[in-house]
């Protein structure tokens, strides 16, 4: 039962070798090998999307991946997201200004997936925020504050 | 003084943790030396557990135990505290921290595996053997309710748990006497919770202190502490239960689980500390849900559509267990009749066990199945008289003259049902204003002619929030001047931080943001109850005031003898107390603090208590009532069943508003959380063989964002008398007219097809089920 490789990646800029077992999930690996814990388990099944991380740029949910097919991957948490002085990103600053989170659970997996999204739609439509993060799930604020978030951080990033 | 902060909109002070993911929820807490534990849980339905086999289990390296009821020693062998005791309770079936020897339902847990880790505790637990002898089962709530069922515990009598009633009035004699009586049966089920963090427990026992001290995500560390006390018969002081950041609670993780007692009964026997996170599955199989109502409902009325009378039996389906009371039960029930002013009520409600999953209050508890009738009710009294939606809520409603309104009925300790203040006509104006309603008529028409069906809701609802006792408060005036506010209870997301450091900022002209707020920590010496029923705004909320308001006072009496000025000549700007209009003759709150403190030799100013400090409690006699109307529009499309929800509209009145984008937040999620039990949310279990066959986020289907309308908002404040600040709750104000909502919307929608809504959820299937009925006889 304990197979185990070594694996390479870089999270948040930082480079880390680790051995780890195969059947360890990339958000285990995050949340627990590398006390990263950010990065929430919601679901487990892939559904929830509150583990959602950046894997080479692209969000990707990290409780129906191993840590291991990681190895040699750029990763991305929420804790990468503000800049290292702690100004927040924008859509973390916008999260907090239109009331995009209530409980803060599904709130990385949240901004992870509307990051990414915005890295490549940079002027979407509600429609699109609305399609973009359809695959999160939010029990607490109903979405709204979610959206409105979003297309003021597309605005703002726009802008910047 | 600068601005008031109560009733501004003020950013979440709980914010910038949680956004660059530096909250600290449960299962982020690491502890020394700790151990992980997975449940083999039962996959019958009911059965006898006739042996377990542990042996292969135990040999998995990393597995430090494999524990059955027998060995959590003579103090486990009896079943869990019942939370809310009730002489109406005839059969207390509360569950087994694991089981003994029946199981009642899929997922009760049986064995506990301890490992190393989560990886290997769960290998164990599938290599746990456990022999099973079947029973038959119960888990069609209405053959269960019957005499003859067969029973969900072995050995009982009946599946009745309780029947509990409530009645004022005489409307046995309004039904005989009225002009018109409608009878109308409706079928309810409300799924489950399904916060994003499931529950999850840490456990540690310092044997030098004999101290136990858990970290659940709950909503409730004081009742949880209460519980386990009572269970594992200690003092209360010797066990501290925190409630960490939780990540949603919406009424399941207000109650006590197997697994904290397990979790505590672990750590103490192993000497290590223990941590049990709830996976998705097992929140499917194990936190409590709301499920099947059935309920008979007869309503009379007079032609002008005002009703006389509402007779109505229930059939409540409980699952298995009862670790609640009835508290649910209760809580559908009492609220009737809503907002309006009926003379005569008698409903009877028949608790029924079925071997489903244990049930407990899920956002709005009772209310929304209550609200659910009330609101039918009033669109069939609108159906059969051919009357107007609104006219009829109109001719029914407590009028704004009438408050405080007593409806009538009385609480089971004496007190009367009293509606403290508010305008619910006027509400419901603001809502048909803001949707147009009146012009909806046009609207269809013009669909019609492309073929489209849509249909617009109404619906109405008042609700008991800021429930009593009391939740208390601390507030106090640190010797560096900040100021802290300390509270047992405890948030999973409200924003509780942020409205008590606005409620507090208000008495000494601070910024919120420095306002240094603890919460739900049974180590918080200001009692708490529980985040529950829409209750700690109203409840906490004046508690802190009042707390604020006397450590204010107690300044400004300090400041008069250190600035030789008399109280009424000062006041308080940014922190610092000086003489009106003199802001140089001045000393800062710090500075009044460190005078309180302990200093050696220096004796306390004469006539002053140690601390600028003060702890208060709120501790009304009532809850207060909020209110408001919705107005949903849907679109059905008839040849799949599917409905589109095109509008939502609210008006809502929760009183004075101390931060109305939190309130948004609130209404707005609640909402949503209506709209899945109406469209969506399906807790199914298959008849033939008791199982659950909705565990997963495919087969069960949450209100993804593409599914959810724009929603609009509009706030009345109609202050209650009752509370200093006037406030009211808002957490469930959403919930409970929402389901009603989109069911009246849905069915106006299919108005000329004649279908009628009594039920929901509203699945595709069940919609063109409904809409052929009607098609075929045509």
């Amino acid at each position: 039962m304990s197979d185990r490789r070594t694996i390479e990646v870089t999270v948040n800029g930082v480079r880390h070798t680790r051995e780890v077992e195969t059947r360890l999930t990339l958000g285990d690996f995050l949340r627990h090998e590398l006390g990263l814990t950010g990065t929430h388990i919601g679901c487990e099944h892939g559904v929830c999307g509150a583990c959602t991380i950046h894997l080479d740029g692209a969000a990707a949910r990290s409780c129906i991946l191993f840590a291991v097919q990681a190895h040699g991957c750029e990763i991305t948490t929420v804790e990468g997201l503000a800049k290292s002085d702690g100004t927040l990103h924008a859509v973390q600053q916008a999260f907090r200004d239109h009331h995009g989170l209530q409980c803060g659970f599904c709130t990385p997996g949240m901004q992870m997936t509307i990051t990414a999204f915005l890295a490549e739609n940079s002027s979407p439509s509600e429609k699109e925020v609305r399609e973009a993060i359809s695959g999160n799930l939010c029990r607490c604020t109903g979405y709204q504050g979610i959206v409105a978030a979003a297309l003021d951080a597309a605005q703002k990033l726009r802008g910047a | 003084m600068g601005a008031r902060n109560v009733g501004a909109v003020v950013k979440r002070v709980e914010d910038p943790r949680f956004v660059t993911g530096h909250g600290r929820y449960t299962d982020d807490i690491v502890l020394p030396g700790m151990l992980e534990m997975a449940f083999v849980r039962s996959s019958e339905a009911h059965a006898v557990v006739k042996s377990l086999d542990t042996s292969a289990a135990r040999a998995v390296p990393g597995v430090v135990a494999v524990w059955t009821i027998a060995d959590l020693g003579a103090i486990a062998q009896k079943p869990m505290v019942q939370s809310y005791p009730s002489p109406a309770i005839k059969q207390n079936f509360t569950q087994h921290p694991l089981a003994k020897d029946e199981v009642c339902y899929v997922g009760e847990a049986i064995a506990v595996v301890i490992a190393q880790n989560r990886y290997i505790a769960e290998d164990a637990a599938h290599l746990v053997t456990v022999d099973y002898e079947s029973l038959p089962h119960a888990i069609d709530v209405r053959e269960a309710a019957r005499a003859d069922a067969i029973p969900a515990h072995r050995g009982a009598q009946s599946n009745i748990a309780a029947t509990v009633a409530w009645k004022f009035g005489d409307a046995a004699g309004a039904i005989a006497r009225a002009p018109h009586v409608i009878r109308e049966t409706y079928r309810q089920h409300r799924g489950a919770p399904h916060s994003i963090e499931g529950r999850g427990v840490i456990a540690q026992h310092e044997p030098a202190a004999d101290q136990l001290t858990l970290w659940s995500s709950t909503q409730s560390p004081f009742l949880v502490r209460r519980y386990l006390a009572q269970y594992l018969e200690r003092e209360e002081a010797g066990i501290r239960v925190i409630a960490p950041d939780v990540g949603g609670g919406f009424g399941p993780k207000a109650g006590h689980y197997p697994e904290e007692l397990v979790a505590a009964l672990v750590a103490m026997k192993l000497g290590r500390p223990v941590k049990w996170i709830e996976d998705r599955r097992e929140h499917f199989l194990t936190t409590t849900q709301q499920r099947d109502q059935w309920w008979d409902v007869e309503v009379a009325c007079e032609p002008n559509g005002k009703v006389l009378a509402l007779r109505a039996k229930c059939i409540h389906d409980n699952g298995a267990y009862l670790p609640y009371g009835l508290l649910l039960c209760m809580t559908s029930i009492v609220p009737f009749p809503g907002p309006y002013a009926i003379p005569a009520v008698e409903v009877t409600l028949d608790c029924v066990f079925t071997n489903a999953v244990p049930t407990s209050p899920i956002r709005g508890a009772g209310r929304p199945c209550a609200a659910f009738i009330m609101e039918r009710t009033m669109d069939s009294v609108a159906r059969t008289l051919g009357l107007d939606r609104a006219d009829v809520r109109r001719a029914n409603f407590v009028r704004r003259d009438q408050f405080p309104y007593e409806t009538g009925g009385r609480l089971p300790t004496g007190v009367t049902i009293q509606y403290d203040s508010g305008d619910y006509a006027a509400c419901l104006d603001m809502v048909m204003k803001s949707s147009a309603y009146t012009a909806f008529e046009a609207k269809r028409a013009q669909a019609a002619k492309s073929g489209r069906w849509i249909g617009m809701g109404i619906a109405s609802y008042n609700e008991d929030t800021g429930l009593p006792p009391y939740e208390g408060a601390t507030v106090k005036v640190l010797p560096s001047g900040r100021i802290s506010v300390e509270l047992g209870s405890c948030s999973q997301g409200q924003g509780l931080e942020t409205i008590v450091a606005q409620i507090a900022a208000d008495q000494f002209d601070v910024d919120p943001e420095k306002v240094i707020v603890k919460t739900g920590d049974t180590a918080i010496s200001a009692i708490a109850l529980s985040t529950v029923g829409s209750r700690v705004a109203a409840t906490a909320g004046p508690s802190v005031h009042l707390a604020a308001t006397q450590v204010r006072d107690k300044a400004l009496r300090l400041a008069a003898l250190q600035l030789e000025a008399a109280e009424q000549d000062l006041e308080i700007t940014r922190g610092a107390v000086h003489i009106k209009g003199v802001a140089e003759r001045k000393v800062t709150l710090g500075e009044l603090a460190k005078r309180l403190v302990s200093n050696v030799n220096v004796p306390l100013p004469n006539g002053f208590t140690p601390g600028l400090e003060a702890t208060a409690y709120h501790t009304p006699e009532r809850p207060v009532y909020a209110n408001g109307s919705n107005v949903a529009q849907a679109e059905v499309d008839i040849e799949t069943g599917a409905v589109t929800l095109l509008d939502y509209r609210v008006a809502h009145d929760c009183g004075t508003l101390i931060n109305p984008m939190l309130v948004e937040g609130q209404i707005v999620g609640g909402v949503v959380h209506g709209i899945g039990n109406a469209l969506y949310e399906h807790m199914k279990y298959d008849p033939d063989s008791g199982q659950p066959v909705t565990t997963n986020f495919g087969d069960y289907l949450l209100p993804i964002a593409t599914e959810i309308p724009p929603i609009r908002l509009e706030h009345m404040e109609s202050p209650s008398p009752l509370n200093p600040l006037g406030v009211k709750g808002a957490g469930e104000g959403g919930t409970i007219p929402g389901i009603a909502c989109i069911v009246s919307a849905v069915e106006d929608a299919l108005k000329p097809l004649g279908v009628k809504l009594n039920e929901y959820p509203l699945s595709p299937e069940r919609l063109l089920e409904l809409i052929d009925e009607k098609r075929s006889a045509k």
